[in-house]
């Protein structure tokens, strides 16, 4: 975790406080939406990392879907615009799965250009 | 069949328990949905594939009672699946999509939308999902079990016990239902009580609906006969039936419904296929009009020999051959309930058999077919002969009947269609035309079952023999239109409409090939006025469903609770997002 040992129970609740700052800037930027907060009231005793698990799955899969994006992109003879927008697709829904908006905006941009065949878009 | 579902241990705290499939490709919605399920004191059963998931559910026939699927997936389009799942198993299907796609195109939800309740779904929601949405899914669940019992007439005393929580109660109801939907077998006993509740319920039950038994139906022909179909009227009918407690309304509404059956005939004989009538015999089995259907399609063959002996024996669904498929149609019509009445319905089936022929048949079809189905088909009005001699062009809506038959009978094989027609040379569906103030009714009733029987058959039949061309779906938009009117017309439906409703509905989800198409046809005969009432509340459903969901895309006003006075954090602090986030 890249933090010492000793920091651990001293730092948590140091912890907490930074991560309500870095969410709320998060929302108020428009990056994460009503939907990460869902997230957050799922957790609970049983499932104490849900958060984190579903966050983690996320960048999993992200990592997989803008790999394949970028492959597509890429391609000097892409025209295949259509993998594209399943792609896009893809990864519009898993992001608003846990509240990324703004990645969801930008997908939602990404696949308008990408119906207009418009490469450099 | 999915009834199992009810019958399972966990009837004391429904919805609790509902087991769920979930079937998405993607795997950050499966753990959010899992657990979201779970917070619902569901059981999960996730799955990334659509294949995956469609073994899983054959394999443990009445191991789910739900099923939540995305709509796009790599490996089978979220559609398709829910054809399949519709077609196989009686199981109420939510189909899932990402919700920016609205973003794309206004009406792109909307249509989506509607693609997937053609499909068959019982409804919609919209990515991101939200946890309350997720609770009112057990109502499909309990909307379903209840349909298939509503035709029993037990439905209110389970609906009772629901209420009161009574587990005990609901467990010896559900029990029953359970009974009464295996079909054949308790069919009298079903029949005898429906008998008896049919005027006692209508005091005793909360939602007073009539039960339209078949002598009561009888009754009911009987007077309008005498008074003359151009002449009747509820009032009138009902002095001459002479029966306590049945209400003015009740004979009004059962009268539109007579008089829709009847424009269907008509129309159904116009065109080549028949799909109307009988789709009612084609219920799935678990209900009891499956029964009926079975029954029916017995009869079908005899109805080529115009004889219309309905044999109890449990149709085959799946393999009830075109033949039987019209001769259960005809069936339908009359047998349900009404044997007399039933001798209406079988006329089709052989033009050159003098109507009154059609008249005997409907004894053999005995009462095993559930009650309620029967009720309905009294509406067949067998005796109706005197007015099969009415020309078919009486036929007052502009629209094409046959198509909406088409959409009905959708698994009918096109050959049955013509037979059936054939059969139907002069259906009564002239009365219905002859009543000009009724004929508005009858015109859209008809218009909107058989779209709305389309429309649900087409998603579960996807591969149906069918013909019946886009029409029907057309027709839906006509019913649409159609359904603010006809609501308001059979207020008294109420009751009825939604079982009636359902039960095709439910047929058709059986995919119960064979059958499908003789149930509805005869469904939608006789509940025109009921699938009216059925969609619009269908409708309404949906409506509801989708509200929610547009109310979901609440403004970010996060912002309000959270000003902090904070420096901005630079980029570099996402880093500390990634850890605080992984500790």
């Amino acid at each position: 975790m890249g933090l010492p040992l000793w920091m651990l129970g001293w730092g948590v609740d140091r912890l907490r406080a930074d991560m309500s700052r870095l969410l709320a800037i998060l929302f108020h930027q428009g990056v994460l939406d009503e939907q990460f907060l869902q997230l957050q009231q799922l957790q609970d005793e049983s499932s104490p990392n849900f958060v984190s698990e579903v966050v983690n799955i996320y960048f999993h899969e992200s990592e997989k879907l803008l790999r394949n994006l970028r492959g597509l992109l890429l391609d000097r003879d892409f025209s295949d615009y259509k993998q594209m927008g399943i792609h896009l697709i893809q990864f519009m829904g898993s992001s608003s799965s846990i509240g990324a908006n703004r990645v969801r905006n930008v997908c939602v941009a990404f696949r308008a250009a990408s119906e207009q065949n418009n490469r450099a878009g | 069949m999915m009834e199992n579902g009810f019958s399972s241990p966990r009837n004391d705290s429904f919805p609790a328990g509902l087991r769920v499939l979930v079937v998405d490709d993607d795997p950050t919605w499966l753990k959010i949905l899992e657990k979201m399920l779970k917070k619902c004191s569901y059981e999960v059963t996730t799955c990334g594939l659509a294949r995956h998931a469609l073994s899983l559910l054959r394999e443990r026939k009445g191991g789910y009672d739900i099923v939540i699927s995305d709509v796009y997936m790599p490996d089978m389009d979220g559609f398709k699946l829910l054809e399949h799942v519709g077609l196989e198993m009686d199981l109420p299907v939510i189909s899932r999509c990402a919700c920016d796609l609205t973003v794309m195109s206004v009406d792109g939800e909307t249509s989506r939308v509607m693609k997937g309740v053609q499909h068959g779904a019982c409804d919609y929601l919209l990515k991101p999902i939200r946890m309350k949405e997720l609770r009112n899914i057990w109502q499909h669940v309990f909307r379903k079990k209840i349909h298939e019992v509503r035709d029993i007439e037990i439905l209110e005393g389970i609906e009772f016990q629901m209420t009161r929580n009574g587990s005990d109660q609901y467990e010896d109801g559900h029990f029953l239902c359970g009974e009464d939907l295996t079909l054949i077998k308790k069919r009298k006993d079903v029949e005898s009580r429906h008998d008896e509740k049919d005027i006692g319920d209508n005091s005793s039950s909360k939602k007073a609906r009539v039960v339209w038994s078949v002598e009561l139906h009888q009754k009911f022909v009987k007077a309008v006969n005498e008074i003359g179909f151009d002449k009747v009227g509820p009032k009138k009918i009902l002095d001459l039936m002479n029966v306590p407690r049945l209400t003015r309304e009740n004979v009004a509404s059962h009268l539109q419904k007579y008089r829709l059956y009847l424009s269907r005939l008509q129309k159904e004989n116009d065109f080549n296929n028949p799909v109307g009538m009988i789709k009612q015999s084609d219920s799935p089995l678990s209900d009891s009009t499956g029964n009926f259907g079975s029954q029916n399609s017995v009869n079908l063959q005899d109805a080529s020999n115009g004889c219309y002996g309905f044999s109890g024996s449990s149709l085959g669904v799946h393999n009830v051959d075109p033949r039987s498929h019209d001769g259960d149609r005809k069936r339908l019509v009359t047998a349900p309930v009404a044997e007399p009445k039933r001798g209406l319905t079988v006329d089709p089936p052989n033009p050159s058999k003098p109507r009154i022929s059609q008249m005997e048949f409907g004894h053999p079809l005995a009462p095993p077919q559930s009650e309620v189905n029967f009720a309905r088909f009294d509406f067949s009005f067998p005796t109706k002969y005197p007015w099969c001699g009415i020309p078919e062009t009486q036929l007052k809506q502009g629209h094409d009947p046959l198509h909406l038959n088409d959409g009905f009978s959708r698994l009918p094989m096109p050959g049955q269609k013509q037979l059936s027609r054939a059969d139907h040379p002069q259906p009564a569906p002239a009365i219905s035309s002859a009543t000009s103030s009724t004929e508005r009714e009858t015109g859209c009733p008809v218009k909107i079952k058989p779209s709305h029987n389309d429309y649900t058959s087409n998603a579960n039949h996807a591969s149906a023999v069918d013909s019946s061309p886009l029409q029907t779906k057309t027709k839906l938009t006509d019913h649409q239109a159609v359904l603010p009117t006809s609501s308001t017309e059979n207020q008294g439906l109420n009751m009825n409409c939604l079982t009636d409703l359902e039960s095709p509905r439910k047929n058709i989800n059986l995919g119960t090939l064979p059958f499908a198409t003789l149930d509805e046809d005869l469904q939608v005969c006789f509940v025109t006025g009921d699938y009216y009432m059925n969609l619009g509340l269908q409708n309404i459903e949906v409506q509801e469903y989708f509200d929610p969901t547009i109310l979901t895309g609440v403004p970010t006003n996060l912002d309000d609770g959270l000003r902090f006075d904070y420096e901005i954090f630079d980029p570099t602090e996402y880093s500390l997002i990634d850890q605080s986030l992984f500790i």
